[in-house]
């Protein structure tokens, strides 16, 4: 085929996909929610409740989209677009099999997706700042710093990985566990990625940014409509992002024995979707001060220790 | 190549004078986030892919987040928006540009003569960087790392409470 046209198609196939996922996602999330929590969930709107998502997006869109007189509002409109537009660029590093994906092969994938989850972070704070709310600004604060730091831990925890593979691309990372997955040597890594990522996705029990309890809806409080759409979607992006990048960094990504290396990696991806959704369902959130000291007195030195002793291992047994 | 590298730089020129220009501090930040992010196409097109990655992630990813933060905690508002604006007289901004404008001249001959220095467009990757840091630069990465541990230790000395909560240092 055509290079050119292979490449829009998988452009266009890899958005679709992930933006049609998304959405699924939302229906998806409240049916286990209900299965985990012993209720029935959605289940009125087409055949198990799978047309939910339509009647959701029908009536999210016909809602008022309205721009608070006190808000600033050119930043106000950028914020819910930001987090979009960041998450989905992430994904143009993540290689989704060997031929399927846009840059898998980038020399600095890794770094080109932690840039991309660090530059997410605007979106929430600065829908807290323009919202120009108590409720939002707060939990544009608590956003800022719990992104920031979690950032530093997720970072570090991905260097095990490079240093094993040698190699900084996430097809060369998939190619390098061939033989045995990085979850086995890097399984120290691997915890600190995933409490990271939750984090990072400000996903329950780290929804500080967005606790309801305290918040009212935190950093989109003043957001309705489509811009409130914008902000749940990219959230539903941005755990599909962690859960891929679990299975390409620690779990093989594509490669498996019988079935072919799409249905592997979406196979891998879904179980850290679940993950992530019976998360929610099965833990409470911690208190803001805790979720900043369990970072930096817990997480720091563990993630630092994997790199010291990884470092050490490949020195003696290289 | 040569188009990115002039359309990133000349993205990054116009967003810097925005954020001169901006009375409103978050907008100033936000053009200075633009203003780092075509800086760092400039690295990547001149062949610093590693450095375009660290541009974005330490500077426009951390640090302008917590600028950010901090302005946002200050919740200037309309006042320092308007006190800001005042600053902006010509005779403030006068005589930085004089100085500047010089500087760009100086720039502009030097491209004309061609005697700027060849980049070389060799691909510096990360594993090339890390060469140069740890080894004829050991030095540099050090006493680096000392002065950081200098300012973390003042950082938690100012912001250190004691058993009854109250902050010790911040007086």
């Amino acid at each position: 085929m055509n290079p050119i046209v292979f490449g829009l198609l998988n452009i266009v196939g890899i958005l679709l996909a992930l933006v049609i996922g998304a959405a699924l996602l939302t229906w998806i999330e409240r049916r286990l929610l209900g299965f985990w929590q012993d209720r029935r969930g959605p289940n009125r709107v087409g055949p198990f409740g799978s047309l939910q998502v339509v009647a959701d997006m029908i009536k999210i869109l016909f809602k008022q989209d309205w721009i608070p007189p006190f808000a600033d509002p050119v930043v106000f409109v950028l914020a819910p677009a930001v987090v979009m537009v960041t998450t989905l660029m992430a994904f143009a590093v993540v290689p989704v099999t060997a031929s399927i994906g846009i840059a898998g092969d980038m020399n600095i994938g890794v770094l080109f997706f932690l840039a991309m989850t660090s530059l997410s972070a605007y979106s929430v704070v600065l829908a807290g700042w323009a919202s120009n709310n108590k409720y939002s600004l707060l939990g544009g604060m608590r956003a800022a710093a719990q992104m920031v730091s979690y950032e530093v831990f997720m970072g570090l925890a991905l260097l095990g990985v490079v240093m094993l593979s040698g190699s900084f691309s996430l097809a060369a990372i998939v190619r390098a566990q061939s033989g045995l997955w990085f979850v086995v040597p890097q399984f120290l890594g691997f915890v600190v990625f995933v409490i990271a990522g939750i984090a990072e996705t400000h996903r329950l029990p780290f929804d500080l940014p967005e606790g309801e309890n305290e918040l009212g809806a935190g950093f989109h409080t003043e957001y309705s409509s489509m811009k409130f759409g914008m902000f749940f979607v990219g959230e539903y992006i941005g755990i599909v992002l962690i859960s891929a990048m679990i299975a390409v960094l620690f779990f093989g990504g594509w490669q498996g024995p019988l079935l072919p290396p799409i249905v592997w990696f979406a196979l891998k991806t879904g179980v850290f979707v679940g993950f992530f959704i019976l998360l929610r369902a099965a833990l409470p959130r911690p208190r803001y001060d805790q979720l900043m000291a369990y970072g930096w007195k817990l997480m720091l030195p563990l993630s630092l220790l994997n790199v010291a002793l990884t470092g050490a291992v490949m020195l003696t047994h290289w | 190549m040569n188009i990115t590298f002039y359309l990133a730089a000349t993205i990054a020129v116009l967003a810097t004078v925005m954020v001169i220009t901006r009375a409103n501090g978050v907008h100033a930040l936000l053009y200075l986030v633009v203003s780092l992010l075509a800086i760092a196409l400039v690295f990547y097109s001149l062949g610093a892919p590693f450095a375009a990655a660290l541009e974005v992630i330490v500077y426009a990813g951390a640090i302008m987040v917590l600028f950010v933060f901090v302005v946002m905690m200050l919740n200037l508002g309309e006042i320092a928006a308007v006190r800001e604006a005042q600053w902006m007289a010509p005779r403030i901004w006068i005589g930085p540009s004089i100085l500047s404008l010089i500087l760009t001249a100086q720039l502009a001959y030097m491209l004309v003569s061609n005697e700027i220095g060849n980049t070389g467009r060799a691909v510096v990757d990360a594993r090339a960087v890390g060469l140069a840091l740890y080894g004829p630069y050991l030095l540099c990465v050090e006493l680096a790392s000392m002065l950081l541990l200098a300012a973390l230790v003042g950082a938690y000395r100012l912001a250190e409470t004691g058993r009854s909560g109250v902050i010790k240092g911040g007086h």
